[in-house]
């Protein structure tokens, strides 16, 4: 019997309802005291097509999806023809065979377990939808896997309104009936609920995550305009507008969303904005123009394959260059990668802090793969919170003494900030370069002292991102190689290492959060020493290397690089690294 | 309440002697002064182009953004503050041109400001070259053998996005451009004037002269600003005669009326210390 350690994919057609099968699912495990990650993978279509999602579940924790499946929850015949190869010996295919007709060459292998349930016809005896042929099915997958149908019954109960989740409940019990009478109790696999149950976790994506973030931040402001990945947020912040007293609006385009988000900041608000890399595009000239006005500003881009449209419903690390490098002139941003959910949280509120402390543009950098999948965290700890604004103006008055002027030189660069309306202060800035009320200039002297007080603010901003966790180091010191890696390739090289230390090999991995600054301190630190060094990215170029050569004159040893729009599978990940060993 | 002389500005003017922007500049501090309002309770918005410079020449708070961005910069600042009285200058290119993609949806919002734009049926700062407001035909470096397509309508397109006050004025009759300005601001919800702005060195047609020949008031000539369909009538007019004033005005909930959860509260005073979101954790687990 293999126990409480499984993976599990649910295909169909789009609009077939796979992801949020797929969620019930990882869900149900998670409350049963397991650890689960969820990742979807769909195309840029809204019917037809092939969708499917992976849960991987287990006692131990788990960063990202594994490299086979154990069960196949085949909604159609054609997600058993593209996974049936991803099945391990002994792993079972739950399937309706008054629906598909699969013979046993199309299958081509002896080694499987197949269980068929009439998940239509049950649908059709209730009078259901025939998206509830999924429910059917997960009923049916908790009988073979002797797992509790109660958790999930609960699940449902949370995730539907009343009406609907009591319909679904009713055809998981069949489906559950259905195998436990038809099925012989012969599938290697069970799940049952663990000691840690009582201890709650969440699951939940990178994109609610990082919403979740913004709010407890207290961003009051969010503006967007669709754009895959990054469309989950929008609908997260437009949902929780109204208890938290917060405006999300659906601009007219990128340009506006930034112009509006930048707005927003200067009269006073925490405002936020996020896209993709096309929609970054477009908001390369309102990001300088914060840059400019010394504004604050939070931007999520959550990266997609390129150029151009590439592949809109994939994941891709290819423009870390250019967020660091976007809009012209130069201008201090801060950019940050977080690497998991609760990174998502934590670091989008320290992008809202150091964007009014340091009044610069943050960028969140994540990617498809990161904002869109869900994973486990323990519950997030508000007492790790603090929300500092910097010199931020809140009172009525301006009592001054001298006329307040929005862009004063001070010794740290950074100018008080009023907001406009305060009594008494004229507060006035302009995306031309500007003296210290903020009207425009051309003189030469000022010119080069303005862009001097900006400058300061990042000597400032990277003395003070040495007390923050700027890079993240996992494993022992001592190691034959050292893996170097930012962003969502976090959870595949952790799995990647549990892989590896089972094989007696050892690695350690550098995880860099903070890119811009560049944190070169604590990077040589590590890889000065290291014997050899392996960086591991999802683009063509190795932008890490390139910031790493350029900020600490370091190359590294090899490159593990993936551009075809999928993240690393562990075990894939794990080969690599051993040849680079 | 604030005198002409506090709206002064240590800026020294750079606008050609005699440019339309001299009526619009003096119009906006008399309409400020007969407001009686304070000068840290409004906010100019401008772009870039000539009008631009508004917010050296006027001593309020002010933000100077880049081109054609003028109406979600304004947007953003009214929608968290809703105490701030903004009114957002553009130009022709900048708003028409450059940043025509915002111009119907802010108006449809009904974002409770004002927006002038400086018509000036040219490109001024770059010295001379076609905008979507230029005559067909119009001779610029840029055409040198003339604008080909026909000029486009914003007072119509106003229209047709739900404006809910929509006038057109004239830079050399200030009276009148200063009582539509107070109207303007007065105006609850979006207030758009499209303002006649003789460009002195680079439009060698619409000169003061000419629109002088041609403009006429709306209001006296008994102009039913409560019907759309005879405002839309009225703002097809060009050529020997074209009207002045205000074409449409009504009353509608502005976008702020229409999120209950915000109502007046100005966003940018709430304590967010201590945001609590235990709930939205649990709804995660």
């Amino acid at each position: 019997m293999k126990t409480n350690r499984l993976s599990l994919i649910i295909g169909g057609e789009a609009g077939a309802g796979i992801t949020r099968s797929g969620f019930l699912f990882a869900k149900a495990c998670l409350r049963g005291g397991l650890n689960v990650f969820g990742v979807n993978d769909y195309q840029s279509l809204i019917r037809g097509g092939h969708n499917f999602y992976t849960v991987r579940v287990d006692s131990d924790e788990v960063y990202s999806q594994g490299d086979t499946i154990d069960v196949l929850l085949a909604l159609n015949k054609e997600t058993i023809l593209l996974h049936k190869d991803e099945l391990v010996s002994g792993g079972g295919i739950v399937y309706d065979r008054e629906d598909v007709t699969l013979t046993s060459e199309e299958l081509s292998r002896d080694d499987l377990k197949t269980y068929s349930v009439p998940l239509k016809t049950i649908v059709k005896q209730v009078e259901g939808e025939p998206i509830m042929r999924n429910t059917v099915a997960l009923g049916a997958t908790v009988a073979l896997l002797n797992y509790d149908p109660e958790i999930l019954n609960g699940v449902i109960r949370d995730t539907f309104s009343p009406k609907v989740a009591e319909s679904n409940i009713e055809v998981a019990k069949k489906g559950y009936n259905y195998a436990r009478e038809h099925h012989a109790d012969d599938f290697e696999y069970r799940l049952e609920k663990t000691s840690s149950a009582e201890k709650r976790k969440m699951f939940l994506t990178g994109n609610e995550a990082v919403g979740l973030g913004a709010i407890r931040a207290g961003c009051k402001f969010y503006a967007a305009y669709p754009m895959t990945p990054a469309t989950g947020l929008l609908h997260f912040m437009a949902a929780n507008e109204r208890n938290y007293e917060i405006i999300t609006i659906q601009a007219e385009g990128e340009i506006a969303a930034i112009n509006m988000a930048v707005g927003a900041s200067f009269a006073g608000a925490r405002a936020m904005t996020a896209t993709s890399g096309g929609g970054f595009c477009l908001m390369s000239e309102g990001l300088g123009m914060a840059g400019m006005t010394e504004t604050p500003v939070v931007v999520m881009v959550a990266q997609r394959p390129g150029p151009s449209t590439g592949l809109p419903t994939y994941s891709a690390q290819g423009d870390l260059r250019f967020v660091i490098h976007a809009s012209q002139g130069e201008f201090p941003r801060v950019v940050i990668a977080p690497g998991d959910v609760e990174e998502c949280f934590y670091k989008t509120i320290e992008a809202f802090n150091l964007a009014e402390k340091f009044q610069v543009p943050a960028i969140l950098l994540t990617d498809k793969y990161l904002v869109e999948s869900h994973g486990t965290a323990e519950p997030f700890d508000e007492s790790r919170v603090k929300i500092d604004r910097g010199l931020l103006l809140t009172r009525d008055e301006y009592t001054g003494e001298e006329e307040y002027k929005r862009h004063k030189f001070t010794e740290d660069g950074v100018s008080p900030r009023a907001m406009p309306g305060m009594r008494g202060a004229i507060v006035r800035t302009n995306a031309d370069e500007h003296n210290e009320s903020g009207y425009t200039t051309e003189d030469p002297e000022l010119t080069t002292k303005m862009m001097d007080k900006r400058f300061k603010k990042l000597d400032i901003l990277a003395k003070e991102l040495e007390r923050y966790e700027t890079v993240k180091f996992y494993g022992s010191r001592e190691a034959e190689l050292t893996i170097l890696g930012w962003g969502s390739t976090k959870g595949p090289i952790r799995e990647s290492m549990k892989l590896l230390s089972s094989e007696d090999l050892k690695v350690n991995y550098l995880q860099i959060i903070y890119l811009n600054p560049f944190p070169a301190a604590k990077v040589q630190a590590i890889l000065r020493p290291a014997r050899r060094t392996v960086v591991v990215e999802n683009n063509k170029t190795s932008q890490l290397s390139s910031l790493v050569r350029e900020h600490c004159l370091i190359t590294l040893d090899h490159k593990i690089l993936k551009y075809d729009g999928r993240p690393f599978n562990p075990g894939e990940l794990s080969r690599k690294i051993k040849e680079a060993l | 309440m604030v005198t002409l002389e506090d709206l002064r500005t240590p800026k020294k003017n750079t606008w050609c002697p005699a440019c339309g922007n001299f009526g619009i500049l003096m119009s906006f501090k008399k309409a400020l002064v007969e407001l009686g309002l304070e000068r840290d309770q409004v906010i100019l918005v401008s772009g870039i182009g000539c009008h631009g410079k508004m917010v050296n020449y006027v001593n309020i708070n002010g933000f100077h953004g880049i081109h054609g961005r003028v109406l979600p910069l304004a947007t953003g600042i009214k929608l968290v503050n809703p105490n701030l009285i903004v009114v957002g200058f553009a130009g022709d290119a900048d708003c028409y041109d450059e940043g025509w993609g915002h111009f119907s949806h802010a108006i449809r919002r009904n974002i409770n400001m004002t927006l002038i734009v400086h018509d000036n049926m040219v490109l001024g700062l770059t010295t001379g070259q076609t905008t979507a407001t230029s005559q067909k035909g119009f001779k610029t470096k840029s055409t040198p053998f003339g604008s080909i397509p026909p000029m486009l309508n914003p007072i119509a397109h106003a229209l047709v996005s739900h404006g809910t006050f929509v006038a057109r004025g004239f830079s050399g009759d200030v009276g009148h451009l200063t009582n539509l300005i107070v109207d303007a601001i007065k105006h609850r919800g979006f207030a758009f004037i499209d303002v006649f702005q003789p460009c002195v060195t680079f439009n060698y047609l619409n000169t003061y002269s000419w629109f002088k020949e041609r403009i006429y008031k709306l209001e006296e000539e008994g102009h039913d600003y409560t019907d759309r369909t005879k405002a839309l009538e009225k703002s097809l007019e060009w050529g020997d005669r074209i009207p002045i004033g205000i074409f449409y005005k009504e009353e509608k909930p502005t976008y702020r009326n229409s999120l209950p959860h915000v109502e007046d509260v100005p966003l940018t005073k709430l304590p967010i210390e201590d945001i609590e979101i235990t709930d939205l954790l649990e709804s995660m687990m």
